[in-house]
């Protein structure tokens, strides 16, 4: 009888136990995968607060180096066990293959909803990013398929300190080419360094090509190069890779530049070695963190031309999109709308120093990031094109710059040899 | 009778043979399967293209044979002196010499430490914005002040330097085994060498080099098999493929998979890297059999 009491006794508070286990278990749980390093303590805390507000379970998980992240996003791409929200790192071609293979939802509808309260409050740029246009040569239905977490700029960045024993002003950096490479005697003479960013890594390479080409031909004309319309062959490209050699024979550029890696770029600038830094927003984190008194500035790069105003690479930094597949889609669309409310994307700018990407956050961040932000105006992005250049095509540019900083080949070989690929390219698309 | 001794040894061999047919054979045939398509690495559905990716390797694409030109030649210097360092050092601690054991520790570091950690320590090392300088010091202390320049950034030196801090972190492994070898070789061998009134250099020639052969082999094919397949060194020494003159094989289908996401491509140029390390590997274990 006794044992038949304690049996009875021990079933129940299990059942009891089982039931309050089960009640904790039905609470929703949003999974998200993420890259950004610097990011996810402010994330985490973030979390915990919408679980405190609204008792969903956010659960942020961090998987970095980028690489490795984007393997991992791929292979959970293809065995369909995405999370429930998820960021995509690399080009438009490949969010569009995401789109295609229906792993992302469009989040539209929730942007629209309430006269399109939650789209206007990003900056258009940002969002931009994350949109397909009508028509748009990916093949994707019109729509916005991410949310952007912030915005980022590639400008160029300049040591005041630096300037000023060089005997210029160090509020007024140069504004053209020109004045850009009277410099770089003067950093010479002074046994100081240049530009220094990572163009080891190459894209940054391209990103300034772009900066360029943009600021000589106009938006148009490079446009009608990627669609094939205009050569790399023509005056205007060469005028583009003469950049280049400019900036290399005036000795404005850094020693061992094309060998570079960003990590030492931002080390030798913020250790103040170098004059000039080609980066991204981000930096301000960064520079922060080697070098807290480091007092710098950002600014467009020098034109070279006053046909056409300067462009920079700007817009999404990173952004997260919402698995399709996901029985949490609704909550996660949710946590979404919250994450980029004013108040949380003000908190994440002030603790991880990146630009925010709702419009209305901007009041409480630093001057140097403020000046990034001013940069918006004169963003632009291969992703937010429509068309995209074959990624041989680029490769061939950024290898061709690195040639023409070397001293290795002249711009019109380069101009010939990118040339050659893009027809290459153009045959192969042509042939299927 | 024999027929299920036959069944009980092939019992026996089976895990080994399922788990290699598990994580080697099908993984290559399935590797090999996508290198006939032309796939993103992210929709379900793919392209066959047939033998068109190889082709294009094979004929069109000179990124890729300058890869592979480049990642010969580091192979050619480890090969040489890499090699060559590990077997005078693997000699040189086979003997009674003090604090042996001291080396045989010392020289066993580089191995262990990973890849990034030596190309940033030796890009410290070698450059002189973001480093020490301390090649370039050397050189203008020894009145060599015209040698002195950016090693990594000249596209005349930056592969050969790759090359030689390549050595540097592998001579280890070669130098263990080469050790191991050695200390297998009958020390009476040696006495009746010298009994007979062999000098130090016959009796390194006519019994150290002789019974060292399958070892300087074994050796030999595990520096191609490694060096052929160096990357992480590279980008982070120098960042990346530095206009083509650090391209390596690896690089590349990386460049295939995550630049152009062309993953069915990257396939058909892991398939042919793999093949011709294989045969390099079979040409090489070839020659040491009639060398024997």
């Amino acid at each position: 009888m006794r044992f038949k009491s304690l049996f009875l006794g021990v079933f129940v508070l299990f059942s009891i136990l089982g039931c309050s286990e089960n009640k904790i278990d039905s609470k929703p749980t949003v999974n998200i995968w993420h890259w950004m390093t610097d990011r996810d303590p402010a994330f985490q805390e973030l979390a915990k607060k919408y679980e405190s507000l609204y008792g969903v379970k956010i659960n942020f998980e961090l998987y970095a180096p980028s690489d490795a992240y984007s393997q991992k996003i791929r292979a959970a791409a293809q065995g369909t066990n995405l999370p429930d929200i998820f960021g995509i790192l690399g080009e438009k071609r490949d969010f569009a293959s995401f789109i295609k293979a229906g792993h992302i939802l469009d989040i539209t509808s929730y942007m629209e909803a309430n006269n399109n309260k939650w789209k206007n409050s990003f900056f258009p740029k940002a969002l931009a990013v994350n949109e397909f246009s009508k028509g748009n040569s990916y093949g994707i239905e019109p729509g916005i398929f991410g949310v952007p977490i912030d915005i980022m700029t590639i400008q160029m960045v300049y040591n005041k300190k630096l300037l000023g024993q060089l005997g210029l002003n160090p509020n007024r950096p140069p504004k053209t080419l020109q004045d850009f490479l009277d410099i770089g005697g003067k950093i010479r003479d002074a046994g100081m360094q240049g530009l220094v960013s990572g163009w080891g890594e190459v894209w940054m390479v391209d990103c300034l090509a772009n900066d360029y080409a943009f600021n000589i031909m106009g938006k148009d004309k490079v446009l009608a190069t990627i669609r094939g319309e205009v050569p790399y062959t023509d005056e205007d490209w060469i005028k583009v890779l003469s950049v280049f050699k400019q900036m290399q024979e005036s000795g404005v550029l850094a020693q061992g530049l094309v060998t570079m890696i960003n990590k030492s770029a931002e080390q030798i600038f913020a250790n103040e070695k170098a004059v000039f830094a080609f980066n991204g927003s981000w930096c301000v984190n960064v520079y922060k963190g080697m070098n807290p008194d480091l007092e710098y500035g950002a600014m467009l790069p020098p034109e070279a031309s006053g046909r056409y105003p300067m462009s920079i690479w700007g817009g999404a930094g990173s952004s997260f999109m919402v698995n399709a597949r996901s029985k949490n889609k609704e909550e996660a669309v949710k946590f979404l709308v919250w994450l980029t409310d004013q108040d949380q994307q003000a908190y994440l700018a002030q603790t991880t120093n990146n630009l925010p990407a709702n419009k209305n956050s901007l009041s409480k961040i630093p001057e140097v990031l403020a000046q990034f932000a001013r940069g918006m105006d004169y963003a632009t992005h291969p992703n937010v094109w429509g068309v995209s250049e074959f990624s041989l095509v680029i490769e061939a540019l950024d290898r061709g710059i690195q040639s023409i900083i070397i001293g290795e080949k002249t711009p019109e070989q380069v101009a010939g040899e990118v040339q050659k690929v893009k027809e290459r390219e153009m045959a192969k698309r042509r042939a299927k | 009778m024999k027929v299920r001794e036959s069944l009980e040894n092939y019992t026996f061999i089976l895990p080994a043979i399922t788990i290699f047919s598990i994580f080697y054979v099908i993984p290559f045939i399935w590797v090999f399967q996508l290198g006939l398509f032309e796939w993103d690495g992210i929709s379900f559905t793919k392209v066959f293209v047939g033998l068109q990716n190889f082709k294009e390797i094979f004929f069109q694409d000179r990124s890729w044979w300058q890869s592979m030109w480049n990642a010969g030649y580091i192979t050619l210097i480890a090969l040489t002196f890499q090699n060559i360092l590990a077997f005078m050092l693997a000699w040189a601690c086979d003997r009674e010499i003090r604090m042996k054991n001291f080396y045989r520790v010392i020289f066993f570091i580089p191995p262990v430490l990973s890849e990034v950690v030596v190309g940033m320590a030796w890009r410290f090392i070698i450059n002189d914005i973001d480093g020490a300088n301390i090649i370039n010091r050397m050189l203008m202390g020894m009145g060599l002040g015209s040698l002195a320049h950016n090693w990594l950034s000249d596209p005349n030196t930056a592969l050969t330097t790759v090359a030689l801090v390549h050595c540097w972190k592998g001579f280890g492994w070669g130098f263990l085994i080469f050790l191991a070898g050695l200390q297998t070789i009958p020390r009476e061998l040696y006495e009746a060498a010298r009994v007979d009134g062999a000098n130090a250099w016959q009796s390194f020639k006519k019994i150290t080099i002789p019974l060292m052969i399958p070892v300087v082999v074994l050796v030999a094919i595990l520096t191609v098999l490694g060096t052929m397949q160096v990357f992480v060194l590279i980008v982070s020494l120098v960042g990346g493929e530095f206009a083509g003159h650090t391209s390596v094989p690896v690089l590349r289908i990386l460049a295939s998979m995550r630049g152009s996401s062309r993953f069915g491509y990257a396939c058909a140029q892991g398939i042919t890297f793999g093949m011709v390390l294989i045969i390099i590997s079979f040409i090489q274990y070839r020659f040491s059999k009639k060398g024997r």
